[in-house]
């Protein structure tokens, strides 16, 4: 297997993360030297293995449905970029 | 000062004859003699630091100390700290000053040990040689041409040259193992599950695991009584009784089964690193040890299969970073989407994007079930490994690393030769297991060689006694970089 330019902008697009050809052009060499590495692992017959998630086999506590946290969202709030009346400011989505 | 262990530091504080306020400010006094040369620290704070400290000198006068009240500790710039910058060593969060603590900070802080501040770190904790810091690379205290290791490498490097008598890492793929090896320290990285991961910024969370970084593993015991206990706000905290590891430090080691791993012993390892290795397992047969050959056929998958599920879970854990709610946000953009990527594009260094990228690609339609399936399909067999070895010791031993540091520089731009570094911490990550490695030895060149230990779910307290007894035996933990007195 071997990424072309335009499957490494595609997951790029993806992964919201800006690229322009030249970055494109390194980042294909160096997936490709990575996927050859990972590619160990496809001759590897796992016929009837069940996949392993997690380290333990822990299962999602329940706790009562009862208010935990404390209302905190000005604390939360003075470290994002931009804020104006308890809400966070995005550029415009809907015209 | 320098060299005192846990134990003796909060005997003398027990006895008055320091206050933590003299001991936090002996070893401020050496971070600022030190670290510009070393880098280990990101963030310094004295003011912050002597507070903590006046804090625990009042518990300690009003007869309220607990076993390290008073004994300062550096934290891991990967733990949110309640008003202190918190980077995670990333541009992406280069502003960002943590609302909260982390649960591991906020038990050092119900403890009484004050913070003498945060540890330098790859980028996300993604690298092997702190190479990847937005805040610059840090210098291996026994040599500044070599790296420290990674991606614990700040608080690999504190220890080692003794700015900080102890320092909590975390561990993903080897990240307090490997540097612990590099830099001549002992680390240990707990079963999964043991310590609370709530507000220790996420890289893969079915890995991550944080534990503690001193030059004895006595000290790490009394660090790990500090930090492990059930957290309701991780969902995969375990809820198991309170364990003094302290408790078997002084049991001898007669009839202790050693299991060595032939995969670990063979091609691709240094020959000072296998020679520092026999000699250790010579030593622990003096102490009345025996050892076994044992197998983990799959081990040697380990590494492709990290390289997809690590960077998988990173992908998802990463998409928070939107320059949205915290953090760094590009300062010119044309719509939401334009905000997203450039933000992402110029927040994120090379190493994490690259990451990122890969598990995206992974996870994306099409491509699941051949990577990612297959993968943790192939975790399985590397614990079951693990499970089947067991069996016939009691705790398998090996090198934490093929070889000692390396030149800064040497590996940065090779990423599948800086992955081959944690070739031997992978797999108990993978399965969940607890891992240390300890100072066995030098190189020629006088860099450390690391020793690992690798136990049974929950033997922390055995693979500490088998450290310890190696250690009353030798003296590799207690050696510090000449130059640095």
């Amino acid at each position: 297997m071997s990424l072309s330019q335009d499957d490494v902008k595609r997951i790029a697009a993806l992964a919201r993360i800006e690229i322009d050809d030249a970055q494109a052009q390194a980042t294909q060499t160096q997936l490709n030297t990575i996927f050859d590495l990972i590619a160990a692992m496809q001759a590897v017959d796992t016929g009837g293995i069940a996949p392993m998630a997690h380290a333990q086999e822990v299962f999602q506590r329940l706790r009562d449905d009862a208010v935990t946290e404390t209302d905190r969202h000005a604390v939360f709030q003075a470290i994002a970029p931009a804020v104006e009346n308890g809400l966070y400011l995005v550029p415009k989505v809907i015209e | 000062m320098p060299d005192t262990s846990l134990s003796a530091l909060a005997a003398q504080l027990a006895a008055r004859q320091v206050s933590s306020r003299e001991l936090a400010q002996t070893y401020l006094d050496r971070i600022a003699a030190l670290n510009p040369a070393i880098n280990a620290f990101i963030t310094v704070d004295a003011e912050k630091t002597l507070a903590e400290a006046a804090a625990a000198d009042a518990l300690i006068a009003a007869g309220n100390a607990g076993p390290l009240t008073g004994v300062p500790i550096a934290h891991k710039d990967i733990f949110c700290t309640d008003g202190w910058l918190t980077t995670c060593g990333s541009k992406m969060l280069s502003n960002f000053v943590a609302p909260y603590d982390a649960h591991v900070i906020q038990r050092f802080k119900a403890a009484g040990m004050p913070s003498l501040g945060k540890t330098n770190m790859d980028e996300f904790a993604m690298g092997s040689s702190n190479e990847t810091s937005f805040f610059g690379a840090v210098k291996n205290p026994w040599n500044p041409a070599y790296v420290p290791g990674g991606s614990s490498g700040g608080a690999a490097a504190c220890v080692a040259a003794r700015m900080a008598p102890a320092a909590t890492g975390t561990d993903t793929g080897g990240s307090i193992r490997q540097p612990a090896a590099l830099c001549g320290i002992t680390g240990l990285k707990p079963t999964y599950g043991l310590v609370s991961r709530f507000g220790m910024i996420a890289f893969a969370s079915s890995l991550d695991q944080a534990g503690p970084m001193a030059p004895s593993a006595e000290d790490c015991a009394l660090l790990l009584n500090v930090m492990t206990g059930f957290d309701p706000n991780d969902s995969t905290s375990l809820e198991r009784d309170k364990e003094d590891y302290t408790r078997d430090l002084q049991k001898p080691l007669a009839g202790l089964r050693v299991g060595l791993p032939k995969e670990f012993f063979a091609e691709g390892l240094n020959s000072e690193v296998a020679a520092a290795v026999d000699a250790a397992v010579n030593e622990l047969k003096k102490l009345g040890a025996t050892t076994v050959e044992i197998s983990l056929a799959n081990s040697k998958l380990a590494i492709p299969v990290y390289y997809v599920l690590a960077p998988a879970e990173a992908s998802s854990n990463l998409s928070r970073f939107d320059g949205v709610r915290y953090g760094y946000r590009a300062p010119e953009y044309a719509d939401l989407n334009d905000m997203y990527a450039k933000t992402r594009a110029q927040g994120f260094g090379a190493e994490v994007k690259r990451r990122i990228l890969i598990g995206t690609y992974v996870l994306s339609h099409g491509y699941y079930d051949a990577y990612y399936l297959q993968a943790q399909k192939i975790r399985r067999l590397i614990a079951d490994d693990f499970a089947e070895a067991f069996k016939a010791c009691d705790v398998i031993l090996g090198p934490t690393a093929p070889g000692t540091a390396f030149k800064l520089g040497e590996k940065s731009d090779d990423p599948v030769e800086m992955y081959l570094n944690d070739l031997y911490t992978i797999p108990a990550n993978l399965a969940g297991l607890p891992g240390m490695s300890l100072p066995c030895g030098f190189d020629a060149q006088g860099l450390p060689i690391g020793l690992q230990l690798v136990g049974n779910y929950f033997s922390e307290a055995k693979m500490l006694n088998v450290a310890h007894q190696y250690q009353r035996a030798t003296d590799w933990h207690a050696r510090r970089p000449e130059g640095l007195q």
